[in-house]
């Protein structure tokens, strides 16, 4: 291809970039003759070239499309029809031009005779408005070019009209100042472009004086001045360390300023490498009015801080992320004019984007003024998709949840649109930002809108790493990704365990997948070669963490990144190269090809450990978390801890009493507060652990003198205790700890009456079903039937409970609430009993209610006995009753 | 100047090679091929890249990829100190290691011939073809064959 006319393709592409965003600009605007010269000039100059360099297709289609645009500047009023046309034509071009470069030059065939054919008859619609709203003053502005058309405009804005005398008047205004501008126009049609590439927004300025301010530089050059600045720097350093080794330098000054000028030679180049953002929102403006009128919505894209300066290599990244941020905005941020209306809220949604720098980053924020997320809607797929249990769901906060948009598969759009709904996208724009270093969060008001606030480093150019050696090569591993450095001695707290082959670390009770640097890279491997203990240095990539053995760990240093030759681009592990001080050259370790690594081992390691895990289940079910707590002088005290909602410190001085009660302000509404016993310290000041136990709208918060652990165990409740507010006691590692009746407590914080289980030993083993949609009164019941000796599986709902029965027989009895979501405890007794044919199980159910009546439904639907809810001694009784053991009963 | 390339000097369609040694074969690479001849030193290795790319390396700022011709000619890795020839390919810097370098020769086209038939495959694809000189056979390397053959990358170990 030659350079006339790769020339061309980079200065039209740019063109209609820019002719994009003023075409729209005139559908809101189509009075101002600015714009519409603007346009007209820029169609003109890509007719002009291409018939220039011999492109007839396109010099055709462009031709089409200015004659249109000569209509309008001849004062025929702009219609949304029409902006389409052109904008579909400058689409036809603008393929066309990928064509071309794609085969070096070559018009590729074909015909647009149905574009042309469109145009020409919109341009051939003589309209009455077009006789009226002939604009005077037109013959003022100076034609930029001398053409045909441009001529015949002349002798058509002359022609008389009948226009109002105020009309006549206010387009002198409007044109009297609008056309200053122009009257200094670009001398020749080729360079106007070129000028209004520098700022496309600036559609007021001088274009002459923009033009003399910037010239267009190869990347290459600027690229290879970052090449020679750098090494200037690593020379500079050289030269500073030999000064440093010989004090009486009479180079001391002079280095000094070598250095200080070094410096500043290096922040100028860096910044030559620096683009407006609006750059990247270029194509956004179009893509938002496409999408509003596809999808039938009013849609305003508000832009702020276009003019943030970051790296033009990032830029190129992150244009795909906020293309679809933008998108998933405008569909399903925005709601229909209707519902807008009906909410209160203007017709129009409005479309936020801004960008600002903040300590060395650039912040940018999609916010809409939409229906915002909806939180039960993302919790309840979370659990649907698995992500997280119900009990974890109810405890989360609404920030936490709001994160669960970011995973894959994702998407709680009920209806799959053309735009999204598919379920890929947030993850994908996570990973590409997370690729470049930097962030994404959301937040979220129902009702209100929702914004993404994406956080990237403002170059990816220079970077802080961390230096390690391991074999004898130095790495870099970037900061960012690098969550702590651990050093692993035999005697040491965290320890490494083998499963099998895997190496994994205890760190603060999370198990982190190993890897050894020196092996993953081809290297060598130490293992346990090293007496002074293994260092570790853990890194976390999007939400997986691991940890990586190294020798030994150096220092920190901003590196300048240098990419690889292209044969070398394929090795995952390795993302670039830097060049130290020294001079020497080493490698950048990718953290996401080493979270691959890491990934794929962890997956082997989680397949060993559950098939280990679920023999311990099997011979074990009575598994749960635990949070220890000590309460009082004597021992320790255990709360399920899938009863906790969250755990506070309570400030002693926000404490107060109502009569003989206490309360507490949490979250805006004043809650009950309980002391774990009497012994329980009170204090005047300072702080105090507090535990939150939430059931529906009811929060209290029980005071404990020390939050000790949180263990997962095995543990066998003995149910004989001395004191109401003590389930039981059970041996939990080794020591004798109370277990705490959360329910107890509940009750005397709200005054409820329910009763409370009172010892009655040890009893039978069996195997329950227990299905509540309810995960507060699931964790309460659950602790108290293991703690009975029965091996507990819990359901969510009353379809889950079928799935379960039906592939696995051998469950002894089902507890189930009777007022279920969805099908309920009734529909699910008789589908037991028909269906299933289980006509023997039996199945207790729970009730709030209890009225004769629907007793006598139950019992008709094939529910074995009644309890009511809060009736655990009555439940564990129905449970000797009905749930015997099959084998207790054959030896019986 | 050898007395070989002497006799053919300022004729129009004689081509100058650089000449290097490799495991005691003579090469020659088209001058216009080579940017420099330097003496490498401090070679970073790059893990998990293939067998024949010897490392990288900082020439003056630069990232230089150093490319092993005794191993990618199939040769046993020698113990003699190397040398480097400087090669630039769209953008990009590459050396190739070679044993030694020698004279820049100027060779008349009437001493080329194609490779012969039997030589092996190893070689043909890098080997363009072969100038007789005096005492001994200089093979023209193709300087893009040996670049596009690098690359691929060995799996992690």
């Amino acid at each position: 291809m030659d350079d006339l006319l790769r020339e061309f393709l980079t200065e039209t592409s740019e063109s209609l970039d820019v002719a994009d965003g003023e075409l729209l600009r005139l559908e809101t605007d189509p009075n101002n003759r600015d714009i519409l010269n603007n346009i007209f000039r820029l169609v003109h100059t890509i007719k002009g070239t291409c018939g220039f360099i011999g492109l007839a297709r396109l010099a055709r289609l462009a031709h089409a499309a200015e004659t249109l645009m000569d209509e309008f500047r001849n004062g025929r009023p702009v219609k949304s029809g029409a902006v389409d046309l052109i904008l579909r034509t400058i689409d036809r071009i603008k393929l066309i031009l990928a064509e071309i470069e794609r085969t070096d030059g070559v018009e590729p065939p074909g015909a647009d005779e149905d574009l042309i054919t469109a145009l020409e008859a919109e341009a051939a619609q003589e309209t009455v408005e077009e006789e009226v709203v002939a604009p005077p003053l037109a013959a003022a502005m100076p034609a930029p070019v001398e053409t045909a058309s441009a001529a015949g405009t002349l002798e058509r804005e002359l022609l008389p009209g009948e226009v109002p005398l105020d009309e006549l008047e206010r387009m002198f205004r409007e044109t009297a100042v609008e056309a200053r501008p122009k009257a200094v126009p670009a001398p020749a049609p080729a360079l106007a472009p070129k000028a209004a590439e520098g700022e496309p927004a600036a559609a007021g300025h001088d274009p002459a004086a923009a033009a003399a301010q910037t010239i267009r530089v190869n990347v290459s050059v600027l690229e290879h001045l970052m090449t020679m600045v750098s090494e200037l720097v690593l020379t500079r350093n050289q030269l500073m360390e030999i000064s440093r080794r010989n004090e009486d330098s009479e180079y001391k000054s002079p280095l000094q300023r070598l250095s200080t000028v070094t410096g500043e030679l290096q922040e100028a180049v860096m910044r030559t490498r620096m683009q407006p953002i609006g750059n990247a929102w270029q194509k956004l403006p179009r893509i938002v009015r496409d999408l509003a009128h596809e999808l039938g919505k009013h849609i305003e894209l508000e832009q702020h801080g276009a003019e943030t300066e970051l790296d033009r290599q990032l830029l190129d990244q992150i244009k795909d992320p906020l293309t679809h941020m933008v998108r998933n905005s405008a569909d399903h941020g925005l709601e229909m004019p209707a519902a807008r209306r009906a909410a209160g809220k203007p017709e129009k949604g409005t479309i936020r984007l801004a960008a600002y720098h903040e300590g060395g980053h650039v912040i940018v924020e999609i916010a809409d003024d939409g229906r915002g997320l909806d939180v039960s809607r993302i919790k309840a797929k979370a659990v649907e998709n698995g992500l997280c249990t119900e009990a974890d769901a109810a405890r989360m906060t609404d920030a936490q949840a709001f994160r669960f948009i970011f995973q894959a598969g994702f998407s709680t759009a009920q209806q799959v649109t053309s735009v999204s709904g598919r379920g890929v996208g947030m993850d994908v724009v996570r990973c590409n930002i997370e690729a470049i270093g930097g962030t994404v969060d959301v937040r979220s008001k129902r009702g209100e809108g929702t914004t993404f606030t994406i956080k990237i480093p403002l170059t990816l150019a220079i970077v802080p790493a961390l230096i390690v050696e391991s074999t004898g090569e130095r790495f870099a591993l970037p900061q960012t990704s690098v969550v702590e450095l651990v050093r692993v001695r035999g005697d040491s707290e965290h320890s490494l365990s083998f499963i099998k082959h895997a190496h994994v670390l205890r760190l603060r009770d999370r198990l982190l997948p190993i890897l050894d640097l020196g092996s993953v890279m081809g290297l060598s491997c130490h293992w346990g070669e090293r007496p002074e203990g293994e260092l570790i240095v853990v890194m976390q990539v999007g939400s997986q963490r691991f940890g990586v053995v190294v020798d030994s760990v150096s220092h920190t240093e901003e590196i300048v990144v240098k990419p690889l030759a292209s044969v070398l681009r394929g090795i995952s592990l390795v993302s670039g190269s830097t060049i130290l001080g020294d001079g020497r050259v080493i490698m950048i370790i990718d953290p996401n090809g080493l979270s691959q690594v890491a990934a794929s081992r962890s997956d082997k390691t989680g397949e060993a450990t559950k098939s280990e895990a679920d023999a311990a289940k099997n011979a074990d079910s009575n598994r749960m978390s635990l949070l220890l707590c000590r309460a009082g002088a004597e021992g320790l005290k255990a709360v399920p801890l899938a009863l906790v909602t969250r755990l506070e410190e309570l400030d002693a001085e926000d404490v107060e009493r109502l009569s003989d009660r206490c309360v507490a302000q949490y979250r805006g509404t004043l809650i009950p507060i309980l002391y774990a016993n009497d012994e329980v310290e009170r204090k005047t000041s300072g702080k105090q652990p507090l535990l939150i136990f939430s059931e529906g709208e009811r929060t209290m918060g029980l005071v404990v003198d020390q939050i000790v652990d949180i263990v997962e165990t095995a543990f066998e409740l003995k149910l004989s205790s001395t004191s109401p507010d003590i389930m039981g006691g059970a041996i939990i590692n080794g020591t004798a700890t109370e277990v705490l009746d959360v329910a107890h407590f509940v009750q005397r914080a709200f005054g409820e009456s329910f009763d409370i289980p009172v010892g009655h030993g040890h009893e039978r083993n069996g195997r329950l079903l227990l299905v509540d949609d309810n995960a507060f009164h699931r964790a309460m019941l659950e602790p108290v039937l293991k703690g009975n000796g029965y091996a507990v599986t819990t359901c969510t709902s009353a379809s889950e409970a079928l799935e379960k029965l039906s592939g696995d027989a051998r469950f002894d009895a089902v507890v189930s609430e009777v007022d279920l979501r969805g099908l309920d405890g009734i529909g699910f007794a008789e589908r037991v009993r028909s269906e299933l044919h289980m006509e023997n199980l039996p199945i207790i159910a729970i009730a709030t209610g209890g009225d004769a009546d629907s007793i006598e439904r139950g019992r008709m639907a094939g529910f074995t006995d009644y309890v009511a809810k809060f009736d655990r001694n009555g439940l564990l009784a129905a449970l000797r009753e009905f749930a015997v053991h099959e084998d207790e009963e054959k030896a019986a | 100047m050898s007395t070989a390339a002497a006799n053919v000097e300022g004729r129009s369609d004689a081509h100058q090679y650089v000449t290097v040694r490799v495991g005691g074969q003579l090469f020659g690479l088209p001058i216009s091929s080579v940017n420099e001849v330097f003496v490498p030193d401090r070679i970073t290795p790059v893990p998990l890249a293939s067998r024949e790319i010897d490392g990288v390396l900082n020439l003056r700022g630069r990232i230089v990829t150093m490319i092993d011709m005794r191993r990618l000619l199939g040769l046993s890795d020698g113990t003699l100190a190397r040398m480097a020839v400087g090669i630039e390919r769209t953008g990009e810097a590459f050396a190739l290691l070679i044993d030694g370098v020698g004279d820049v020769l100027l060779l008349d086209p009437s001493t080329y011939e194609s490779n012969p038939p039997n030589l092996e495959e190893e070689w043909t694809q890098f080997a363009e073809g072969v100038h007789r000189l005096e005492t001994e056979l200089l093979v023209v390397l193709d300087v893009e064959r040996v670049l596009a053959t690098v690359g691929g990358v060995r799996s992690a170990a």
